[in-house]
């Protein structure tokens, strides 16, 4: 319809025009373009878990998954080779464990600090530092794991735990991942925190507590999720985390989880095992696969247990 | 309403000490008007114990003044109202009395401020001792993220208070009206519980500390008139054994429950840049409202301004 037959025709008979002007194609293109983008990751993710799994299926038919999961001796590089899994992923564990201890009160007790205490002057010089150290590349912690967090270990050993970690350690390995770690416990806490409403604050203060237990009973509490949300993303970290342990911890199998003894992770393993004359379809590069979906699947069931943990102790506040 | 509202008022008027309405502006209840039938007798100040006592009170935030020179008394077992437009400095001056100020780096008060004769911005006073003493109860209710229960248990546990902590709960969620709603849900979130229940939780919590003062900045501006109309009855019960001091912008409301009126406005500076609120006159209720002494007090009771 034109604009001219409306004007022709007078009022009576005009007819307003509700069809569009143009068939809009940019607008289609738009949409197309975001949600290929957004597809990426989703087809990535898909690729890599099939990726993982056919070779993955290939080695359970060599080896019984029943002999890989709670085998004790792991030594598939060897003849004969043994491909008992866990001493490698108590290496993770424990690795893991030992950052997570080191980290979590330190990386909470930074975020209350930063969210409860520091002025604000402080809080916009601390809190960036804070994220820079999460970016600083990890040979380089693992690096400063060896040359400077070891050597301090050995010196400051107390020597009624038993005998001191040798030039690599569980322990150091822990360490050194626990101050990558750190940072993100502390941010991600810090804004859960900073997000809590100021009236529960001044609900608290105005029954007379004090400055601590408005931060340990109502703030902490009541951030929880996020400051659990934190501790998964730092978990899930150091469990992938590669260099720092290979550098740090050594790269020994070994079934322990003394801290002052070296182990193998399974990152480790991966990272030393899959390099460029490992023969394709061999056993050897079919334990690879076997060991990287492993370790997918208890990143996986971890983050899901985290949801339903947040979930079940969050406390909700409008 | 009306029964157990005038049940209350014939409890309030046989109480010692105590001679409110007789229970007949209880009986009109029903009928909406700006003014009360009936106002709370104030008694002769001279027979009356002071709570607190300002003098030339100011407060200032980052240098720039937010209530200048306020200079009253507040009695005990009374309920004293601070009535005014917005900006006018209620909000600043009622946090000033249990020193919820403090938490405003910026914030600065001068003037003297007695508490029962000390003075409560002295060089050893603790504020947080101040605060177990003189509760308050916010505009927004402010509920923690937790049970009926533990909301109201968490003063007497961070206070270290001794008894039985349920009898502790139940008697303050009685104070508060509350008991016979919640008692089957004390386990239950308190954000499940309606605007006006979680007002009067917040009650409860204040009163479980057994403060000496309630203060009230605004406490139903975020609630429907039925809630309201519960929680103006539950500050007449606790009148009875606390003193209170009430922010409100809604003048029947003042002239419904409070004893004591103090009426403050906004003042400009030549160059109308800097505002700051000023008492312009604090007597008993009932001559504030229908009596006043200064015209302004007389524009702004009767809606001609504000």
């Amino acid at each position: 319809m034109q604009a001219s037959d409306i004007a022709a025709s007078g009022p009576a008979a005009m007819k307003p025009r509700l069809e569009a002007a143009s068939p809009r194609y940019g607008e289609k293109i738009t949409i197309a373009l975001l949600a290929a983008c957004a597809a990426i990751s989703v087809i990535t993710t898909t690729a890599i878990v099939i990726s993982l799994l056919v070779p993955s299926v290939e080695f359970f038919g060599d080896v019984p998954i029943k002999d890989f999961l709670f085998g004790t001796d792991w030594g598939p590089t060897f003849t004969p080779p043994t491909f008992g899994v866990l001493p490698i992923v108590v290496g993770t564990l424990s690795i893991t464990l030992w950052s997570l201890v080191f980290a979590i009160p330190i990386g909470i007790a930074s975020a209350l600090y930063l969210s409860e205490y520091a002025s604000r002057r402080v809080r916009r010089i601390v809190k960036p530092v804070l994220e820079v150290l999460a970016g600083v590349p990890t040979v380089a912690f693992g690096f400063f794991a060896l040359v400077f967090i070891t050597p301090q270990i050995q010196k400051f050993w107390p020597g009624f735990l038993g005998d001191e970690p040798g030039i690599f350690s569980a322990l150091a390995g822990g360490l050194a991942i626990g101050l990558l770690i750190v940072p993100i416990i502390a941010t991600v806490s810090e804004d859960a925190m900073s997000a809590v409403p100021n009236g529960l604050r001044e609900g608290a203060y105005a029954l007379g507590a004090t400055k601590s237990k408005v931060a340990a009973r109502v703030v902490l509490p009541a951030a929880l999720s996020g400051v659990v949300a934190g501790i998964i993303l730092a978990a899930s970290r150091a469990i992938g985390e590669t260099m720092v342990v290979l550098l740090a911890a050594g790269n020994t199998p070994n079934l322990t989880l003394n801290p002052t003894e070296p182990i193998q992770a399974m990152t480790a393993f991966i990272a030393t095992t899959a390099t460029g004359d490992i023969a394709t379809g061999s056993i050897t590069y079919k334990t690879v696969f076997a060991v990287a979906m492993l370790l997918f699947v208890m990143t996986l069931l971890m983050n899901v247990l985290s949801i339903r943990i947040v979930r079940r102790y969050r406390e909700v506040y409008e | 309403m009306s029964e157990l509202t005038e049940e209350r008022f014939r409890e309030r008027a046989e109480a010692p000490g105590n001679d409110a309405g007789d229970g007949t502006s209880a009986a009109a209840g029903g009928s909406i008007s700006v003014q009360p039938d009936e106002f709370h007798h104030a008694r002769d100040i001279g027979e009356l114990e002071k709570v607190f006592e300002l003098e030339s009170l100011s407060v200032s935030y980052a240098g720039v003044p937010a209530v200048k020179e306020v200079s009253m008394d507040i009695y005990k077992n009374e309920v004293t109202a601070l009535i005014g437009p917005s900006g006018c400095g209620k909000s600043t001056l009622i946090r000033c009395l249990n020193r919820m100020n403090d938490l405003v780096p910026t914030a600065e008060v001068t003037g003297r401020l007695l508490y029962h004769g000390e003075d409560l911005y002295g060089p050893k006073v603790d504020p947080v001792q101040v605060r177990k003493l003189i509760g308050m109860v916010f505009q927004k209710p402010n509920p923690f993220p937790k049970s009926i229960y533990e909301n109201v248990a968490f003063g007497p546990r961070i206070l270290g208070m001794k008894g039985d902590m349920d009898e502790i709960v139940e008697k303050a969620l009685r104070g508060a009206a509350l008991w016979d709603e919640v008692k089957d849900r004390l386990d239950s979130n308190a954000f499940g519980m309606s605007g006006g229940q979680q007002q009067r939780l917040c009650i409860a919590r204040c009163i479980a500390v057994e403060p000496d003062v309630i203060l009230m900045d605004e406490p139903c501006s975020a609630l429907d008139p039925i809630s309201t109309g519960k929680i103006e009855d539950l500050m007449m019960e606790l009148k009875r054994e606390f003193s209170i001091v009430i922010v409100t912008h809604n003048m029947q409301q003042a002239a419904r429950v409070s004893d004591r009126t103090a009426f403050l406005m906004v003042e400009l500076d030549a160059t109308e840049q800097n505002r700051w609120g000023r008492i312009v006159e604090y007597d008993a209720t009932e001559k504030i409202f229908t009596n006043p002494g200064d015209p302004r007090t007389e524009d702004y009771v009767s809606g001609k301004v504000g």
